[in-house]
Protein backbone atom coordinates (compact mmCIF):
# COMPACT_ATOMS: atom_id res chain seq x y z
CA UNK A 1 0.00 0.00 0.00
CA UNK A 2 2.47 2.83 1.10
CA UNK A 3 4.83 1.06 -1.93
CA UNK A 4 2.20 2.36 -3.72
CA UNK A 5 1.52 5.83 -2.71
CA UNK A 6 5.22 6.80 -2.83
CA UNK A 7 5.30 5.68 -6.24
CA UNK A 8 2.60 7.71 -7.56
CA UNK A 9 3.59 10.53 -5.79
CA UNK A 10 6.85 9.87 -7.23
CA UNK A 11 5.03 9.99 -10.70
CA UNK A 12 3.32 13.25 -10.14
CA UNK A 13 6.60 14.74 -8.92
CA UNK A 14 7.93 13.52 -12.42
CA UNK A 15 4.27 14.91 -14.26
CA UNK A 16 4.95 18.58 -12.31
CA UNK A 17 8.88 18.28 -13.13
CA UNK A 18 8.07 17.29 -16.69
CA UNK A 19 6.11 20.16 -17.12
CA UNK A 20 8.04 22.65 -15.78
CA UNK A 21 10.66 21.55 -17.99
CA UNK A 22 8.59 21.76 -21.06
CA UNK A 23 6.60 25.26 -19.96
CA UNK A 24 10.86 27.22 -20.10
CA UNK A 25 11.61 25.13 -23.23
CA UNK A 26 8.68 26.80 -25.11
CA UNK A 27 9.22 30.10 -23.64
CA UNK A 28 12.19 30.09 -25.24
CA UNK A 29 9.86 30.35 -28.62
CA UNK A 30 7.45 32.25 -27.19
CA UNK A 31 10.25 34.97 -26.64
CA UNK A 32 11.22 34.69 -30.13
CA UNK A 33 7.42 34.81 -31.68
CA UNK A 34 7.08 37.90 -28.63
CA UNK A 35 9.72 39.71 -30.38
CA UNK A 36 8.68 39.24 -33.93
CA UNK A 37 5.01 40.43 -32.48
CA UNK A 38 6.41 43.49 -30.50
CA UNK A 39 8.84 45.04 -32.81
CA UNK A 40 5.96 44.69 -35.58
CA UNK A 41 3.26 46.11 -33.42
CA UNK A 42 6.36 48.80 -32.62
CA UNK A 43 6.70 49.49 -35.73
CA UNK A 44 3.03 49.95 -37.08
CA UNK A 45 2.86 53.56 -37.50
CA UNK A 46 6.20 53.68 -39.89
CA UNK A 47 4.83 50.86 -41.73
CA UNK A 48 1.71 51.89 -42.58
CA UNK A 49 2.77 55.09 -43.47
CA UNK A 50 5.73 54.52 -45.76
CA UNK A 51 4.76 51.06 -46.34
CA UNK A 52 7.48 49.52 -49.31
CA UNK A 53 8.85 52.80 -49.56
CA UNK A 54 10.23 52.96 -46.57
CA UNK A 55 13.18 50.47 -47.68
CA UNK A 56 13.87 52.95 -51.29
CA UNK A 57 13.61 56.44 -49.23
CA UNK A 58 17.25 57.98 -48.65
CA UNK A 59 15.21 60.96 -46.70
CA UNK A 60 15.35 61.05 -42.69
CA UNK A 61 14.09 64.29 -41.42
CA UNK A 62 12.46 64.15 -38.43
CA UNK A 63 11.23 67.50 -38.29
CA UNK A 64 9.28 67.08 -41.67
CA UNK A 65 8.45 63.30 -40.67
CA UNK A 66 10.15 61.19 -43.54
CA UNK A 67 11.93 58.16 -42.54
CA UNK A 68 13.96 56.36 -45.40
CA UNK A 69 16.35 53.22 -44.95
CA UNK A 70 17.98 52.69 -47.70
CA UNK A 71 21.57 54.52 -46.11
CA UNK A 72 21.29 52.72 -43.48
CA UNK A 73 21.00 49.14 -45.50
CA UNK A 74 23.21 50.38 -47.74
CA UNK A 75 25.95 51.12 -45.16
CA UNK A 76 25.44 47.84 -43.45
CA UNK A 77 26.02 45.79 -46.34
CA UNK A 78 28.75 47.72 -47.24
CA UNK A 79 30.71 47.96 -44.06
CA UNK A 80 30.44 44.38 -43.71
CA UNK A 81 31.42 43.44 -46.94
CA UNK A 82 34.73 45.48 -46.52
CA UNK A 83 34.93 43.67 -43.27
CA UNK A 84 34.93 40.26 -44.87
CA UNK A 85 36.85 41.25 -47.72
CA UNK A 86 39.50 41.51 -45.21
CA UNK A 87 38.63 39.52 -42.33
CA UNK A 88 38.38 36.26 -44.46
CA UNK A 89 41.89 35.89 -45.81
CA UNK A 90 43.06 36.62 -42.67
CA UNK A 91 40.67 33.87 -40.83
CA UNK A 92 41.33 31.11 -43.51
CA UNK A 93 44.84 31.62 -43.57
CA UNK A 94 44.86 31.80 -39.81
CA UNK A 95 42.59 28.48 -39.72
CA UNK A 96 45.07 27.04 -42.34
CA UNK A 97 48.14 28.06 -39.81
CA UNK A 98 46.62 26.54 -36.76
CA UNK A 99 44.91 23.17 -37.50
CA UNK A 100 47.82 22.15 -40.58
CA UNK A 101 50.65 23.80 -40.62
CA UNK A 102 51.70 25.19 -36.79
CA UNK A 103 53.72 22.64 -34.67
CA UNK A 104 51.55 21.07 -31.76
CA UNK A 105 52.45 23.47 -28.26
CA UNK A 106 51.24 26.50 -30.39
CA UNK A 107 48.28 25.64 -31.21
CA UNK A 108 46.47 26.03 -28.19
CA UNK A 109 48.12 29.08 -26.75
CA UNK A 110 47.36 30.55 -30.37
CA UNK A 111 43.60 29.59 -30.21
CA UNK A 112 43.43 30.44 -27.22
CA UNK A 113 44.50 34.23 -27.90
CA UNK A 114 42.15 34.22 -30.65
CA UNK A 115 39.00 33.40 -28.51
CA UNK A 116 40.13 36.23 -26.51
CA UNK A 117 39.60 38.46 -29.19
CA UNK A 118 36.68 37.39 -29.40
CA UNK A 119 35.75 37.95 -25.82
CA UNK A 120 36.84 41.80 -25.67
CA UNK A 121 33.66 44.04 -25.24
CA UNK A 122 32.68 45.89 -28.59
CA UNK A 123 32.80 48.97 -26.86
CA UNK A 124 36.01 48.79 -25.96
CA UNK A 125 37.22 48.20 -29.27
CA UNK A 126 35.04 51.05 -29.98
CA UNK A 127 36.98 53.39 -27.79
CA UNK A 128 40.26 51.44 -29.04
CA UNK A 129 38.89 51.89 -32.70
CA UNK A 130 38.36 55.83 -31.94
CA UNK A 131 41.10 56.87 -30.07
CA UNK A 132 44.14 54.40 -31.86
CA UNK A 133 42.63 53.18 -35.09
CA UNK A 134 40.90 55.92 -36.70
CA UNK A 135 43.74 58.39 -36.62
CA UNK A 136 45.81 56.41 -37.80
CA UNK A 137 43.61 55.47 -41.04
CA UNK A 138 43.50 59.19 -41.75
CA UNK A 139 46.77 59.67 -41.75
CA UNK A 140 48.41 57.80 -43.44
CA UNK A 141 46.00 54.95 -44.75
CA UNK A 142 43.62 57.06 -45.77
CA UNK A 143 45.96 59.80 -47.52
CA UNK A 144 48.38 56.70 -48.96
CA UNK A 145 45.01 55.65 -50.42
CA UNK A 146 43.45 58.96 -52.15
CA UNK A 147 46.57 59.84 -53.96
CA UNK A 148 47.95 56.42 -54.96
CA UNK A 149 44.35 54.76 -56.10
CA UNK A 150 41.85 58.02 -55.90
CA UNK A 151 40.94 57.53 -59.54
CA UNK A 152 38.93 54.63 -58.10
CA UNK A 153 35.70 56.15 -56.79
CA UNK A 154 36.41 54.14 -53.44
CA UNK A 155 39.30 56.22 -52.35
CA UNK A 156 37.94 59.47 -53.00
CA UNK A 157 37.13 62.52 -51.05
CA UNK A 158 38.54 64.53 -48.09
CA UNK A 159 40.19 61.59 -45.85
CA UNK A 160 37.89 61.55 -42.69
CA UNK A 161 38.81 58.87 -40.72
CA UNK A 162 35.64 58.18 -39.17
CA UNK A 163 33.55 56.39 -42.06
CA UNK A 164 32.77 53.05 -43.88
CA UNK A 165 37.14 52.06 -43.95
CA UNK A 166 36.87 52.49 -40.27
CA UNK A 167 33.98 50.70 -39.79
CA UNK A 168 34.59 48.12 -41.75
CA UNK A 169 37.84 47.28 -40.57
CA UNK A 170 36.72 47.57 -37.05
CA UNK A 171 34.03 44.68 -37.77
CA UNK A 172 37.26 42.74 -39.89
CA UNK A 173 38.33 42.61 -36.18
CA UNK A 174 35.60 41.34 -34.75
CA UNK A 175 34.57 38.59 -36.79
CA UNK A 176 37.85 36.93 -37.50
CA UNK A 177 37.42 34.96 -34.47
CA UNK A 178 34.39 33.50 -35.05
CA UNK A 179 35.37 32.94 -38.99
CA UNK A 180 38.98 31.29 -37.44
CA UNK A 181 36.66 29.06 -35.28
CA UNK A 182 34.17 27.73 -37.17
CA UNK A 183 36.41 27.16 -40.49
CA UNK A 184 39.17 25.72 -38.40
CA UNK A 185 36.83 23.04 -37.07
CA UNK A 186 35.71 22.63 -40.87
CA UNK A 187 39.59 21.94 -41.67
CA UNK A 188 40.13 19.76 -39.02
CA UNK A 189 37.18 17.48 -39.93
CA UNK A 190 38.73 16.41 -43.26
CA UNK A 191 39.81 12.85 -43.17
CA UNK A 192 43.54 12.35 -43.20
CA UNK A 193 43.46 10.26 -45.87
CA UNK A 194 42.50 12.89 -48.30
CA UNK A 195 45.96 14.57 -47.78
CA UNK A 196 47.79 11.55 -47.80
CA UNK A 197 46.64 10.30 -50.99
CA UNK A 198 47.82 13.92 -52.76
CA UNK A 199 50.82 14.45 -51.04
CA UNK A 200 51.46 10.57 -53.03
CA UNK A 201 50.64 12.11 -55.95
CA UNK A 202 53.58 14.58 -55.13
CA UNK A 203 51.98 17.14 -54.74
CA UNK A 204 53.00 20.31 -52.05
CA UNK A 205 51.97 21.11 -48.91
CA UNK A 206 50.06 24.10 -50.13
CA UNK A 207 48.63 22.05 -53.17
CA UNK A 208 46.98 19.55 -50.50
CA UNK A 209 45.51 22.40 -48.52
CA UNK A 210 44.19 24.08 -51.72
CA UNK A 211 42.97 21.16 -54.05
CA UNK A 212 42.39 18.76 -51.64
CA UNK A 213 41.67 20.42 -48.09
CA UNK A 214 39.89 23.17 -48.92
CA UNK A 215 37.40 21.97 -51.48
CA UNK A 216 36.35 19.03 -49.15
CA UNK A 217 35.23 21.19 -46.45
CA UNK A 218 34.05 23.80 -48.92
CA UNK A 219 30.48 24.45 -47.09
CA UNK A 220 31.83 24.24 -43.61
CA UNK A 221 33.94 27.05 -44.94
CA UNK A 222 31.17 29.11 -46.47
CA UNK A 223 28.86 28.39 -43.47
CA UNK A 224 31.33 29.89 -41.53
CA UNK A 225 31.98 33.33 -43.86
CA UNK A 226 28.48 33.74 -43.65
CA UNK A 227 28.11 33.54 -40.00
CA UNK A 228 30.94 35.93 -39.46
CA UNK A 229 28.38 37.79 -41.87
CA UNK A 230 25.24 37.84 -39.35
CA UNK A 231 27.91 38.74 -36.41
CA UNK A 232 29.17 41.95 -38.62
CA UNK A 233 25.40 42.82 -40.10
CA UNK A 234 24.41 43.54 -36.02
CA UNK A 235 27.03 44.44 -34.52
CA UNK A 236 26.46 47.68 -33.33
CA UNK A 237 28.67 49.95 -30.52
CA UNK A 238 32.11 49.83 -32.40
CA UNK A 239 30.53 50.65 -35.63
CA UNK A 240 28.73 53.28 -33.96
CA UNK A 241 32.24 54.67 -32.46
CA UNK A 242 33.87 54.65 -35.81
CA UNK A 243 31.19 55.25 -38.72
CA UNK A 244 30.82 59.10 -38.18
CA UNK A 245 26.75 58.76 -38.15
CA UNK A 246 26.20 60.75 -41.12
CA UNK A 247 22.98 59.84 -43.39
CA UNK A 248 24.09 59.59 -47.28
CA UNK A 249 24.59 57.26 -50.11
CA UNK A 250 28.49 57.43 -50.60
CA UNK A 251 30.48 55.51 -52.88
CA UNK A 252 33.39 56.36 -50.91
CA UNK A 253 34.92 54.50 -48.07
CA UNK A 254 36.36 57.10 -46.97
CA UNK A 255 33.13 59.16 -46.22
CA UNK A 256 31.10 58.88 -43.17
CA UNK A 257 27.98 56.99 -42.90
CA UNK A 258 25.18 54.95 -40.83
CA UNK A 259 24.66 51.03 -40.40
CA UNK A 260 20.95 50.39 -38.97
CA UNK A 261 22.11 49.53 -35.68
CA UNK A 262 24.36 52.81 -35.68
CA UNK A 263 20.97 54.88 -36.34
CA UNK A 264 18.80 52.85 -34.14
CA UNK A 265 21.81 53.01 -30.94
CA UNK A 266 22.13 57.11 -31.72
CA UNK A 267 19.21 58.06 -32.50
CA UNK A 268 16.90 55.85 -29.90
CA UNK A 269 17.11 57.92 -26.89
CA UNK A 270 16.50 60.99 -28.58
CA UNK A 271 13.61 60.54 -30.94
CA UNK A 272 9.99 61.25 -30.18
CA UNK A 273 6.40 60.86 -31.54
CA UNK A 274 4.96 56.93 -32.28
CA UNK A 275 5.97 57.85 -35.96
CA UNK A 276 9.19 58.56 -35.79
CA UNK A 277 10.29 56.20 -32.61
CA UNK A 278 8.03 53.70 -35.06
CA UNK A 279 10.74 54.17 -38.27
CA UNK A 280 13.84 52.92 -35.78
CA UNK A 281 11.83 50.11 -34.71
CA UNK A 282 11.04 49.31 -38.43
CA UNK A 283 14.50 49.59 -38.85
CA UNK A 284 15.64 47.15 -36.17
CA UNK A 285 12.79 44.70 -38.11
CA UNK A 286 14.84 45.09 -41.27
CA UNK A 287 18.12 43.88 -39.52
CA UNK A 288 16.55 41.26 -37.93
CA UNK A 289 15.08 39.91 -41.36
CA UNK A 290 18.15 40.28 -42.78
CA UNK A 291 19.97 38.54 -40.19
CA UNK A 292 17.56 35.42 -39.44
CA UNK A 293 17.96 35.20 -43.23
CA UNK A 294 21.97 35.27 -43.21
CA UNK A 295 22.25 32.89 -39.68
CA UNK A 296 19.80 30.37 -41.44
CA UNK A 297 21.83 29.82 -44.56
CA UNK A 298 25.04 29.93 -42.23
CA UNK A 299 23.20 26.97 -39.89
CA UNK A 300 22.37 24.89 -42.82
CA UNK A 301 25.99 24.88 -44.16
CA UNK A 302 27.37 23.95 -41.14
CA UNK A 303 25.34 21.19 -40.20
CA UNK A 304 25.71 20.05 -43.62
CA UNK A 305 29.88 19.74 -42.94
CA UNK A 306 29.70 18.62 -38.92
CA UNK A 307 27.34 15.73 -40.53
CA UNK A 308 29.40 14.28 -43.12
CA UNK A 309 32.12 14.25 -40.47
CA UNK A 310 31.41 11.69 -38.71
CA UNK A 311 31.13 9.05 -42.40
CA UNK A 312 34.27 11.15 -43.65
CA UNK A 313 36.49 9.54 -40.71
CA UNK B 1 60.73 19.32 -70.35
CA UNK B 2 62.41 20.32 -67.26
CA UNK B 3 60.50 18.89 -64.34
CA UNK B 4 63.05 19.92 -61.67
CA UNK B 5 62.67 23.37 -62.11
CA UNK B 6 58.50 23.27 -62.29
CA UNK B 7 58.67 21.63 -58.94
CA UNK B 8 61.27 24.27 -57.45
CA UNK B 9 58.74 26.70 -58.43
CA UNK B 10 55.84 25.38 -56.90
CA UNK B 11 57.53 24.13 -53.50
CA UNK B 12 58.32 27.76 -53.46
CA UNK B 13 54.84 28.90 -54.03
CA UNK B 14 54.23 26.42 -51.13
CA UNK B 15 56.74 27.86 -48.76
CA UNK B 16 55.47 31.54 -49.48
CA UNK B 17 52.02 30.52 -48.85
CA UNK B 18 52.64 28.81 -45.60
CA UNK B 19 54.56 31.80 -44.26
CA UNK B 20 51.50 34.38 -45.60
CA UNK B 21 49.04 31.86 -43.35
CA UNK B 22 51.89 32.21 -40.52
CA UNK B 23 51.46 36.37 -41.11
CA UNK B 24 48.04 36.07 -41.07
CA UNK B 25 47.54 34.73 -37.69
CA UNK B 26 50.48 36.90 -36.63
CA UNK B 27 48.04 39.85 -37.65
CA UNK B 28 45.44 38.62 -35.11
CA UNK B 29 47.79 38.41 -32.21
CA UNK B 30 49.32 41.72 -33.33
CA UNK B 31 45.87 43.16 -33.15
CA UNK B 32 44.87 41.80 -29.96
CA UNK B 33 48.24 42.72 -28.08
CA UNK B 34 47.95 46.44 -29.55
CA UNK B 35 44.20 46.50 -27.91
CA UNK B 36 44.82 44.91 -25.11
CA UNK B 37 48.17 47.09 -24.21
CA UNK B 38 46.75 50.67 -24.99
CA UNK B 39 43.72 49.83 -22.41
CA UNK B 40 45.94 48.82 -20.12
CA UNK B 41 48.57 51.76 -20.42
CA UNK B 42 45.74 54.29 -20.65
CA UNK B 43 43.43 52.44 -17.90
CA UNK B 44 46.32 52.21 -15.42
CA UNK B 45 47.15 55.90 -16.20
CA UNK B 46 44.08 57.16 -14.55
CA UNK B 47 43.35 54.31 -12.39
CA UNK B 48 43.10 55.10 -8.29
CA UNK B 49 41.24 53.91 -5.74
CA UNK B 50 39.01 57.02 -5.76
CA UNK B 51 38.11 55.76 -9.31
CA UNK B 52 36.14 52.77 -7.66
CA UNK B 53 35.05 54.05 -4.73
CA UNK B 54 33.88 57.84 -5.84
CA UNK B 55 30.71 58.54 -7.49
CA UNK B 56 30.85 60.73 -10.91
CA UNK B 57 30.93 64.32 -10.92
CA UNK B 58 29.27 66.96 -13.04
CA UNK B 59 31.63 68.49 -16.09
CA UNK B 60 34.26 70.44 -15.16
CA UNK B 61 34.70 69.26 -11.37
CA UNK B 62 37.66 67.41 -11.40
CA UNK B 63 38.08 63.62 -10.41
CA UNK B 64 35.38 61.77 -9.61
CA UNK B 65 34.59 57.63 -10.01
CA UNK B 66 32.63 55.01 -11.26
CA UNK B 67 31.39 53.24 -7.94
CA UNK B 68 27.93 53.23 -9.25
CA UNK B 69 28.03 52.35 -12.61
CA UNK B 70 30.60 49.19 -11.42
CA UNK B 71 27.68 48.64 -8.70
CA UNK B 72 24.96 48.75 -11.12
CA UNK B 73 27.11 46.42 -13.87
CA UNK B 74 26.94 44.08 -11.17
CA UNK B 75 23.13 44.55 -10.08
CA UNK B 76 21.95 44.20 -14.59
CA UNK B 77 24.60 40.99 -14.18
CA UNK B 78 22.95 39.56 -11.42
CA UNK B 79 19.43 40.20 -12.20
CA UNK B 80 20.02 38.98 -15.52
CA UNK B 81 21.33 35.60 -14.18
CA UNK B 82 18.61 35.40 -12.25
CA UNK B 83 15.89 35.94 -14.64
CA UNK B 84 17.81 33.60 -16.90
CA UNK B 85 19.39 30.68 -14.29
CA UNK B 86 16.13 29.31 -13.84
CA UNK B 87 15.13 29.36 -17.23
CA UNK B 88 18.02 28.46 -19.26
CA UNK B 89 18.79 25.15 -16.92
CA UNK B 90 14.89 23.90 -17.26
CA UNK B 91 14.87 24.57 -20.70
CA UNK B 92 18.55 22.42 -20.95
CA UNK B 93 17.04 19.77 -19.16
CA UNK B 94 13.99 19.59 -21.26
CA UNK B 95 16.22 19.35 -24.32
CA UNK B 96 18.86 17.09 -22.57
CA UNK B 97 16.25 14.55 -20.66
CA UNK B 98 12.76 14.78 -21.96
CA UNK B 99 11.64 16.55 -25.18
CA UNK B 100 11.11 14.35 -28.05
CA UNK B 101 12.74 14.74 -31.79
CA UNK B 102 10.49 17.28 -32.89
CA UNK B 103 9.89 19.54 -29.83
CA UNK B 104 13.57 19.62 -29.40
CA UNK B 105 14.04 20.41 -32.73
CA UNK B 106 11.92 23.50 -32.59
CA UNK B 107 13.42 24.55 -29.36
CA UNK B 108 16.65 24.25 -30.40
CA UNK B 109 15.92 25.56 -33.63
CA UNK B 110 14.38 28.52 -31.56
CA UNK B 111 17.03 28.59 -29.21
CA UNK B 112 19.34 29.00 -31.98
CA UNK B 113 17.97 32.02 -33.57
CA UNK B 114 17.79 34.00 -30.57
CA UNK B 115 21.28 33.63 -30.00
CA UNK B 116 21.93 35.50 -33.92
CA UNK B 117 19.64 38.06 -32.89
CA UNK B 118 21.72 41.39 -32.65
CA UNK B 119 21.65 42.60 -29.23
CA UNK B 120 20.66 45.62 -30.21
CA UNK B 121 17.14 44.63 -31.15
CA UNK B 122 16.70 42.70 -28.06
CA UNK B 123 17.21 46.10 -26.43
CA UNK B 124 14.65 47.38 -28.55
CA UNK B 125 12.16 44.68 -27.29
CA UNK B 126 12.89 45.62 -24.38
CA UNK B 127 12.21 48.94 -24.52
CA UNK B 128 8.98 47.67 -26.59
CA UNK B 129 7.64 45.19 -24.00
CA UNK B 130 9.04 47.23 -20.65
CA UNK B 131 9.78 50.83 -20.83
CA UNK B 132 6.70 52.22 -22.83
CA UNK B 133 3.91 50.30 -20.77
CA UNK B 134 6.09 51.24 -17.56
CA UNK B 135 6.81 54.89 -18.83
CA UNK B 136 10.41 55.01 -17.52
CA UNK B 137 13.56 53.65 -18.17
CA UNK B 138 14.59 51.07 -15.90
CA UNK B 139 17.07 48.43 -14.22
CA UNK B 140 14.50 45.99 -14.46
CA UNK B 141 14.22 46.13 -18.33
CA UNK B 142 17.78 45.90 -18.33
CA UNK B 143 18.14 42.99 -16.49
CA UNK B 144 15.78 41.79 -18.95
CA UNK B 145 17.17 42.20 -22.06
CA UNK B 146 20.20 40.78 -20.79
CA UNK B 147 18.84 38.29 -19.48
CA UNK B 148 17.20 37.08 -23.08
CA UNK B 149 21.00 37.10 -24.24
CA UNK B 150 21.69 35.10 -21.87
CA UNK B 151 18.84 32.04 -22.00
CA UNK B 152 19.48 30.79 -25.41
CA UNK B 153 23.40 30.57 -24.27
CA UNK B 154 22.73 28.91 -21.07
CA UNK B 155 20.21 26.10 -22.20
CA UNK B 156 22.14 25.04 -24.98
CA UNK B 157 25.43 24.44 -23.41
CA UNK B 158 23.12 22.99 -20.40
CA UNK B 159 21.95 20.75 -22.81
CA UNK B 160 25.31 19.55 -24.22
CA UNK B 161 26.75 19.23 -20.78
CA UNK B 162 23.59 16.74 -19.82
CA UNK B 163 24.04 14.96 -22.93
CA UNK B 164 27.77 14.05 -22.11
CA UNK B 165 26.59 12.35 -18.44
CA UNK B 166 26.47 8.72 -19.41
CA UNK B 167 23.03 6.66 -19.87
CA UNK B 168 24.33 4.24 -17.48
CA UNK B 169 24.10 6.24 -14.44
CA UNK B 170 20.55 7.13 -15.35
CA UNK B 171 19.80 3.65 -15.83
CA UNK B 172 21.19 2.72 -12.34
CA UNK B 173 19.57 5.74 -10.83
CA UNK B 174 16.33 4.21 -12.09
CA UNK B 175 16.46 0.95 -11.19
CA UNK B 176 16.69 1.82 -7.66
CA UNK B 177 13.54 3.33 -7.78
CA UNK B 178 14.19 6.86 -7.73
CA UNK B 179 11.61 8.96 -9.83
CA UNK B 180 12.50 11.28 -12.60
CA UNK B 181 13.17 14.62 -11.42
CA UNK B 182 15.37 13.55 -8.37
CA UNK B 183 17.40 11.49 -10.87
CA UNK B 184 17.60 14.72 -12.73
CA UNK B 185 18.79 17.13 -10.35
CA UNK B 186 20.41 14.65 -7.88
CA UNK B 187 22.64 12.49 -10.01
CA UNK B 188 22.44 13.85 -13.49
CA UNK B 189 22.95 17.77 -12.63
CA UNK B 190 26.22 16.96 -10.37
CA UNK B 191 27.64 15.01 -13.36
CA UNK B 192 27.55 17.71 -15.54
CA UNK B 193 28.27 20.59 -13.78
CA UNK B 194 31.36 21.53 -14.69
CA UNK B 195 30.22 22.07 -17.96
CA UNK B 196 26.66 23.77 -17.04
CA UNK B 197 28.93 26.44 -14.70
CA UNK B 198 31.37 27.04 -17.79
CA UNK B 199 28.70 28.01 -19.89
CA UNK B 200 27.38 30.10 -16.99
CA UNK B 201 30.34 31.94 -16.22
CA UNK B 202 31.04 32.67 -20.08
CA UNK B 203 27.54 34.02 -20.74
CA UNK B 204 27.76 36.45 -17.78
CA UNK B 205 31.05 37.85 -19.21
CA UNK B 206 29.16 38.19 -22.41
CA UNK B 207 26.29 40.19 -21.03
CA UNK B 208 28.67 42.37 -18.41
CA UNK B 209 30.18 43.69 -21.58
CA UNK B 210 26.71 44.52 -23.65
CA UNK B 211 26.58 47.51 -24.15
CA UNK B 212 23.86 48.15 -27.03
CA UNK B 213 20.76 46.42 -25.33
CA UNK B 214 21.07 49.10 -22.61
CA UNK B 215 21.23 52.43 -23.70
CA UNK B 216 17.27 52.40 -23.87
CA UNK B 217 16.75 51.05 -21.34
CA UNK B 218 18.99 51.07 -18.54
CA UNK B 219 20.21 54.50 -19.60
CA UNK B 220 22.55 55.46 -16.99
CA UNK B 221 22.09 57.31 -14.11
CA UNK B 222 23.74 60.46 -12.71
CA UNK B 223 22.34 59.96 -9.27
CA UNK B 224 23.81 56.70 -8.71
CA UNK B 225 21.74 53.34 -7.67
CA UNK B 226 17.90 53.90 -6.79
CA UNK B 227 16.07 51.07 -7.62
CA UNK B 228 14.99 48.37 -9.54
CA UNK B 229 12.17 50.52 -11.45
CA UNK B 230 14.60 53.38 -11.99
CA UNK B 231 17.52 53.92 -15.04
CA UNK B 232 20.88 52.55 -14.11
CA UNK B 233 24.51 53.49 -15.13
CA UNK B 234 26.09 50.49 -15.94
CA UNK B 235 30.29 50.13 -16.73
CA UNK B 236 30.03 49.90 -20.75
CA UNK B 237 27.71 52.02 -20.98
CA UNK B 238 29.39 55.27 -19.20
CA UNK B 239 32.46 54.05 -21.45
CA UNK B 240 30.11 54.86 -24.20
CA UNK B 241 29.40 58.04 -23.13
CA UNK B 242 32.51 59.07 -21.79
CA UNK B 243 34.35 58.09 -25.26
CA UNK B 244 31.61 60.19 -27.79
CA UNK B 245 32.27 63.28 -25.05
CA UNK B 246 34.38 65.81 -26.28
CA UNK B 247 36.05 66.27 -22.29
CA UNK B 248 38.84 65.31 -21.90
CA UNK B 249 38.60 64.02 -18.61
CA UNK B 250 36.49 62.04 -19.27
CA UNK B 251 37.62 60.26 -21.98
CA UNK B 252 40.65 59.62 -19.81
CA UNK B 253 37.87 58.32 -17.11
CA UNK B 254 36.49 55.81 -19.96
CA UNK B 255 40.12 54.11 -20.62
CA UNK B 256 40.35 53.40 -17.10
CA UNK B 257 36.67 52.14 -16.95
CA UNK B 258 37.47 49.85 -20.33
CA UNK B 259 40.45 48.60 -18.39
CA UNK B 260 38.00 47.50 -15.12
CA UNK B 261 35.97 45.48 -17.74
CA UNK B 262 38.30 44.08 -19.53
CA UNK B 263 40.00 42.78 -16.60
CA UNK B 264 36.59 41.62 -15.20
CA UNK B 265 35.19 40.16 -18.50
CA UNK B 266 38.76 38.36 -19.83
CA UNK B 267 39.05 36.93 -16.06
CA UNK B 268 36.23 35.26 -16.13
CA UNK B 269 37.08 33.83 -19.36
CA UNK B 270 40.41 32.98 -18.22
CA UNK B 271 39.83 31.30 -14.70
CA UNK B 272 36.82 29.71 -16.51
CA UNK B 273 39.07 27.78 -19.27
CA UNK B 274 41.75 27.26 -16.56
CA UNK B 275 39.74 25.34 -13.87
CA UNK B 276 37.87 23.60 -17.34
CA UNK B 277 40.92 22.38 -19.04
CA UNK B 278 42.17 21.23 -15.46
CA UNK B 279 38.78 19.17 -14.82
CA UNK B 280 39.49 17.34 -18.18
CA UNK B 281 43.05 16.25 -17.30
Amino acid sequence: MSDNKAASRARIGDKIFTRLTLFFGLLIVAILIGLLIALNLDAWPAIQKFGVSFLTSIEWDPVKEEFGALPAIYGTLLSSLIGLVIAVPISLGSAIFLSELAPEWMRKPCSFLIEMLAAIPSVIIGLWGLYVMVPFIRNPVEIWLGSNLGFLPLFQGPPFGVGFLSAGIILAIMVIPIITAVSREAVRAVPLTQREAMLALGATRWEVITRSVLPYCRSGLVGAVILGLGRALGETMAVTMVIGNSYALSASLFSPGSTIASKVASEFNEASGDLYIGSLIELALVLFAITLLVNIIARLLVWRTVSTRGTGE
Amino acid sequence: MNMGGGYMRRKQLSRLMLVLCGCAAGIVIITLVLILGYTLINGISYLSLDFITQPSKPVGEAGGGMRDDIYGTFILVGLASLIALPVGLMAGIFLAEFAGPKAAAAIRFAADILAGVPSIIIGVFAYAILVRPMHTYSAISAGVALAIIMIPVVARTAEESLRLVPNSQREAALALGISRWRITLGVIMPGAITGIVTGIMLAVARIAGETAPLIFTALGSAFGVQGLAEPIGALPLQIYRYALSPYSDWQKQAWAAAFLLVVLVLGINIIVRLVSSRKKM
